[in-house]
């Protein structure tokens, strides 16, 4: 103001004119940056900025979904998931006083040198504290208050039945993904997919706004099994008994719906906890009945027998000399090492296991046939089930057998196959001559069989195997009090490192019952009993007996045979041919 | 002229304001809404637990247990057990 007064009342002071000028320029540029960084900000470098902004508010959240629960046939649960907490924390942030360290160190039951040790590692930005606690730790864990930690939501698989399903189920790794048995077989419906989704959220962490969901969460599917929980309990539970009464090297035992090839029980003893982090020997993590193989022996015979009947060659009372137990092919014989009777039926060959009948049976027919009559059966290739590392058995073709192989096979030599697949092929004589495929999960209606046999042999064929489960054959402890039972013991020598080992056998017996009507085929299978004694007959069919009798009284399978006394032989039971 | 211009004034006002409440209004439904599916999930982790439990105290090899040692209950031998027909079923059940 009074400069103006000045200038206009006093002799004008005059000024350079470009003074003016260069204080114009000069903001006039300044205001030129403003706009040309204005400009670059918006448009050019506007998605580098973008998404620095939303990264300070907006997250993508994932969603977790959990794995299926896999449940047996009536619904009860034999694998779930349960969401755990994993502690970890960021050594940066974390603020602990002694006490609270303490405390730590106590609730999650770890050393305390280790738990200062981790969380003063400051070389990395997150470490983990403790995998999968139970939710009540967790929680006193919160109530600490210790600043740094961190929660992370992990699902972890409680298997209720422990031991005795683990061979069937299997488990999974710490990060929920089926690793053995059905939970990596049914991996794809079982396992969740996790989702995600763009949240704002605010200072304090809540969610102020749902932008997007990128991807929905995909929880597994819940599979209902064919597995009855209690009859697995049984089968379990006698199979570990008989494991350890003739102290056998293992044991398995297979139990299947005989009309609809569903499989009911499967277990297997030694076995192993399935909850525990840490897992045993391969040997004992093997699910011998569907991964192992063995020479069967004299239970393959019904199917030598079954072809025999079926080209009309023989009927069950044809008789057979058996030439007083040793029978010659060139310059191998055949021993029967305890002959009875110099002729016996076809029938009694079944009844009593003679290896020189089956052999003589089998000679009499083409290789072909034999070699049909098993492959149609299911022997020498994998029954189908899906279950992991299933072993296909060995079934050498028909072309290069010679006689004596071909001998052999008829009694179970020179043939390897899986407990599940025998006790598969077994539905053969169960389902009128129908073969059915082995299903773990719960059918609605019964799977549609092929037809191997017909009819009239299946039923003579378990008339003959009836006969086995009497006082006067191999197997009468596998008779069950009130129901018909027919099934076939089996002994074989073991082979160890491809030659049969002299004083160690295989012990089986598969057998069906009620056998008016069978409904559950039961396979049993002893792998080296070492304390004497090693028949078929005694040390598998007394737990098939068990098993079979209970199984049936569960299922409310109505009696075929008065109830009473069990008839056993005068004197020892019959012993069967190696 | 200028009195349409007062009016559409405010109702732009109003407008802006209506919005900010309904986005209000929006982020309070939101946390309700998260709340409650984290309660949903909350009690579908109980019920994992408490199925969990119950297949856990109810399984075979413990009821086993319990029956045969505590209760001193076993199974009845074939000439201590009866079959009883009802009726109909008889028919449809296997001949002996």
């Amino acid at each position: 103001m009074n400069y103006f007064k000045s200038t206009q009342t006093k002799k004008l002071v005059t000024l350079p004119a470009w003074r003016s000028r260069l204080l114009f320029i000069l903001l006039l540029a300044g205001m030129g940056i403003l706009i040309l960084r204005a400009a670059y900000l918006q448009s050019i470098n506007n998605n580098f900025l973008q998404q620095k902004g939303n990264a300070r508010s907006s997250h993508v959240m994932a969603i977790s979904a959990h794995r299926g629960m896999i449940a047996d046939r009536h619904g009860e649960p034999l694998a779930i998931s349960t969401p755990v907490e994993s502690i970890g924390v960021n050594p940066q942030d974390v603020e602990v006083t002694p006490q609270q360290l303490n405390q730590l160190a106590r609730i999650m039951s770890m050393d305390i040198k280790e738990v200062k040790r981790r969380l003063l590692d400051t070389t990395h930005d997150f470490v983990h504290l403790q995998r999968q606690l139970p939710p009540a730790q967790v929680e006193q864990i919160v109530k600490l208050g210790v600043p740094g930690l961190l929660l992370q939501r992990e699902y972890r698989r409680y298997y209720p039945g422990g031991e005795v399903t683990a061979h069937l189920i299997g488990f999974t790794s710490v990060d929920d993904n089926g690793q053995e048995g059905l939970e990596l077989a049914l991996q794809s419906q079982l396992g969740g997919k996790a989702g995600s989704q763009r949240v704002i959220q605010d200072r304090k962490g809540h969610i102020a706004e749902d932008i997007a969901n990128i991807r929905l969460p995909k929880p597994g599917n819940n599979i209902a099994l064919s597995v009855d929980s209690k009859i697995q309990y049984l089968a379990y539970r006698e199979i570990k008994s008989a494991v350890e009464q003739h102290n056998a090297q293992s044991g398995s035992i297979v139990v299947l719906d005989a009309q609809s090839g569903e499989v009911l029980a499967l277990a297997n003893w030694p076995s192993y906890n399935p909850n525990n982090r840490t897992k045993p020997s391969l040997q004992v993590l093997r699910n011998h009945a569907v991964t192992d193989l063995f020479e069967p022996g004299s239970t393959l015979k019904p199917f030598t027998v079954a072809t025999a009947l079926e080209v009309g060659k023989y009927t069950p009372d044809s008789v057979i000399n058996i030439e007083n137990g040793v029978f010659r092919i060139g310059k191998h014989a055949i021993h029967d090492t305890h002959p009875k009777k110099t002729l016996l039926t076809v029938s009694e060959v079944i009844q009593l296991s003679s290896n020189v009948g089956a052999a003589k049976i089998a000679l009499s027919l083409s290789p072909e046939m034999v070699w049909r009559g098993l492959n149609d059966s299911g022997f020498g290739a994998q029954a189908g089930s899906g279950f992991p590392g299933e072993a296909a058995g060995k079934l050498h073709d028909h072309t290069k057998w010679k006689p004596v192989d071909q001998a052999a096979i008829s009694y179970g030599h020179n043939i390897s196959v899986s407990l599940l697949q025998l006790a598969r092929a077994y539905t053969v004589f169960a389902n009128n001559g129908e073969l059915k495929p082995v299903s773990w999960l719960k059918l609605d209606k019964p799977a549609s069989g092929k037809r191997v046999y017909s009819d009239a042999t299946a039923h003579k064929m378990l008339a003959m195997l009836e006969r086995v489960v009497s006082p006067e054959g191999t197997a009468p402890l596998a008779q069950v009090n009130g129901y018909r039972v027919a099934g076939k013991t089996g002994t074989a020598h073991k082979v160890i490192g491809g030659h049969y080992s002299p004083n160690r056998y295989i012990s089986s017996f598969v057998g069906m019952a009620p056998a008016s009507s069978p409904r559950l085929i039961v396979a049993v299978m002893l792998d080296a009993p070492a304390k004497g004694q090693y028949y078929g007959g005694i040390v598998a069919a007394p737990v098939f007996s068990s098993v079979m009798g209970a199984a049936l009284r569960q299922l409310n399978v109505p009696n075929d045979k008065p109830l009473g006394n069990i008839l056993m032989p005068p004197t020892e039971i019959v012993r069967e041919e190696v | 002229m200028a009195r349409v211009h007062i009016l559409l004034v405010l109702a732009v006002i109003g407008c802006a304001l209506y919005v900010v409440m309904s986005q209000h209004k929006a982020r309070n439904l939101l946390a309700e809404l998260q709340q409650e599916t984290d309660r949903a999930q909350q009690m579908e982790v109980e019920w994992g637990q408490l199925q969990l439990e119950q297949s856990t105290w109810a399984m075979p090899a413990r009821v086993d247990k319990i029956a045969v040692n505590k209760l001193q209950m076993r199974a009845p031998k074939g000439q201590q057990t009866r079959l009883i027909y009802s009726k109909g079923s008889h028919e449809s059940s296997v001949r002996p």
